[in-house]
């Protein structure tokens, strides 16, 4: 991390990590330092590049840059069919492929108006609650790592690793899944995939527990994050804060159970709210919820029953394989749904899942073509990021690191 | 049902010249309205006791391409208190492609806007910090919209310097 230059920084973006001051920049390099953390930061979760201005040791302005990763999803996702899209979801929120699937799906059948066999959406429930648990162990670990605690990030990821080993079994891939369809799943769950998800869930309490003791009582810990990065109800709220970023800061929403989409109504679970607003309560809350998911996932598997797992229509959902290759109506549709797309009338929706991060929601504007005319892709780390200046306000540069940990940034997604 | 009476009705007798209409799709209720009224609608909104819009969920357009109001700006809000998603639109035209902001209402919507000016080239009226956000500040064109290529222009995005 070198000193910057007046070349070094865009005009602009000086400009607004000098507005509290009347200052020049050659003022405020004499007591005053700007330094350029990321976008190659090993605690940045990715490429984030912040532009820190401290006095000594604390932070006095922050200006966050992203962009690195932008791939532009948006343009791309108007020039492809529905069903294209999706192997293209895996790479928002690379953590949790399985929820973006999900989300995209469900956007697109809300468009065109698709009913899913029950089957179907419980093993989307499954997929998405353990995404969840995947997400927020990684979190949990690279956050504790973040602050020097090596040891819970190898075990937490030995968690992650066995829900990697469902998805090999469930879809043939670990990460980058693409298992939804639009109208279903891609395949039925095999019996020993969900008594794999049964042993996952059933052994994963004792093991959070574990974890949970090398951090709960490790006092660097604690202390580290205790009344670090406090945002308060009312900002939270403001800066357009969901997820568990913003049940860590006492509001009581979840979109599981304000808006109920899948199943979600028929299972019972609590909403894991804490109300002081720091780094701690962020990964109190991250740590209730994977019990949660948990939770979740054991009624789910006691609630199914064997059934179809794609609707039958046609016209709109691609049938299996072993059809395609064997019967003739089979092949024509899906070379019409292949080549054409689906067409789902004129008109646009906005649907959103309570992803691991928070809220994922999918904008879609369609004008009756195979591939949509618009969509927007609703990512929460990107609206997270935004509040990184109000929470590092005022902060030591070591408190910097903790929180971006602690609020959880997916730069995949939020670079789109 | 009588959430969406409530809504319309408090709008039509606090905005009566901002030529409110109305549409409704898949059980979501669109608002459409004047551009010059966006502040004060999002205000009112947000601040009426009764309906309290608190959380902005997001803020992009739409480039209809060939339409006399080429762009429209989409605003999804919701209530907490009534777990209700509402749609404002607003349209823009090509000739005056700018739009108050709502960032004084919602600082979330700060970011979102800037991404929309980025996309769509829409400037936001008194916005405090209108800068790009995933393209580089040299970028001349705006990449969403329709007379964009997929393939990128050649030549547009500069190597860095050294």
């Amino acid at each position: 991390m070198d000193r910057l230059t007046k070349d070094d920084v865009h005009p602009k973006i000086l400009q607004k990590l000098l507005e509290d001051t009347d200052l020049s920049i050659e003022d405020a390099l004499e007591n005053e330092m700007i330094l350029n953390m990321g976008p190659q930061h090993p605690a940045t979760h990715g490429v984030l590049r912040l532009l820190l201005r401290l006095d000594g040791e604390t932070v006095v302005g922050c200006v966050p840059d992203v962009g690195y990763l932008h791939r532009g999803y948006e343009k791309m996702a108007e020039n492809m069919s529905y069903y294209e899209f999706i192997p293209h979801t895996d790479r928002l929120d690379y953590i949790s492929p399985m929820a973006n699937n999900v989300a995209w799906v469900l956007a697109v059948e809300k468009l065109a108006g698709i009913e899913v066999p029950v089957r179907a959406q419980f093993i989307r429930m499954i997929v998405a609650e353990l995404a969840r648990i995947a997400s927020h162990l990684v979190a949990i670990g690279s956050f504790a790592m973040d602050v020097g605690a090596l040891t819970v990030f190898l075990w937490t990821l030995r968690e992650r690793e066995k829900i990697l080993d469902i998805w090999d079994i469930l879809c043939g891939a670990r990460f980058t899944n693409s298992y939804t369809r639009i109208g279903g799943v891609a395949n039925d769950a095999q019996p020993e995939a969900l008594a794999k998800v049964k042993w996952f869930v059933d052994q994963l309490d004792d093991n959070l527990a574990e974890c949970e003791k090398l951090l709960n009582t490790n006092r660097i810990f604690i202390e580290r994050l205790d009344g670090i990065g406090v945002i308060s109800k009312e900002d939270a709220l403001s800066y357009g804060y969901t997820g568990p970023n913003l049940r860590a800061s006492g509001v009581e929403f979840d979109l599981r159970r304000a808006t109920p989409y899948l199943q979600y109504d028929k299972v019972d679970f609590r909403i894991p709210t804490f109300t002081e607003g720091d780094s701690l309560a962020r990964y109190f809350v991250r740590a209730d919820e994977v019990r949660e998911s948990a939770k979740i996932v054991r009624q789910v598997l006691q609630l199914m029953t064997p059934g179809e797992i794609k609707s039958n229509l046609p016209k709109q959902v691609l049938p299996q394989k072993a059809e395609v290759y064997s019967k003739m109506e089979e092949l024509i549709h899906d070379f019409m749904i292949v080549n054409f797309g689906i067409n789902p009338p004129v008109g646009e929706v906005y649907h959103a899942i309570e992803g691991s991060k928070g809220e994922l929601g999918f904008y879609l504007v369609s004008k009756g073509e195979g591939h949509p005319w618009k969509c927007k892709i609703r990512s929460p780390s990107f609206i997270h990021i935004q509040s990184l200046p109000h929470l590092v306000k005022g902060r030591m540069i070591s408190d910097v690191v903790a929180i971006i940990g602690s609020i959880d940034p997916i730069m995949g997604e939020a670079d789109k | 049902m009588e959430l969406k009476d409530l809504i319309s009705q408090k709008l039509e007798s606090n905005f009566p010249e901002a030529e409110l209409e109305y549409s409704e799709y898949r059980g979501e209720l669109n608002i459409k309205f004047n551009k010059k009224f966006v502040n004060s609608i999002c205000k009112f909104l947000k601040q009426d006791s009764e309906l309290e819009f608190l959380l902005c969920e997001d803020v992009t357009a739409v480039d209809w391409a060939k339409r006399k109001n080429r762009f429209t700006v989409v605003y999804h809000i919701f209530s907490l208190k009534h777990n209700f998603r509402l749609v404002l639109k607003a349209d823009v035209d090509e000739s005056d492609c700018s739009i108050d902001t709502v960032s004084s209402v919602w600082k979330t919507s700060d970011w979102q806007e800037r991404e929309t000016y980025d996309m769509y080239g829409i400037k936001f009226n008194n916005h405090p910090d209108l800068r790009r956000i995933y393209m580089p500040e040299e970028f001349e064109y705006y990449p969403l919209r329709k007379d964009f290529p997929l393939m990128g222009i050649p030549g547009s995005l500069p190597l860095p310097k050294k």
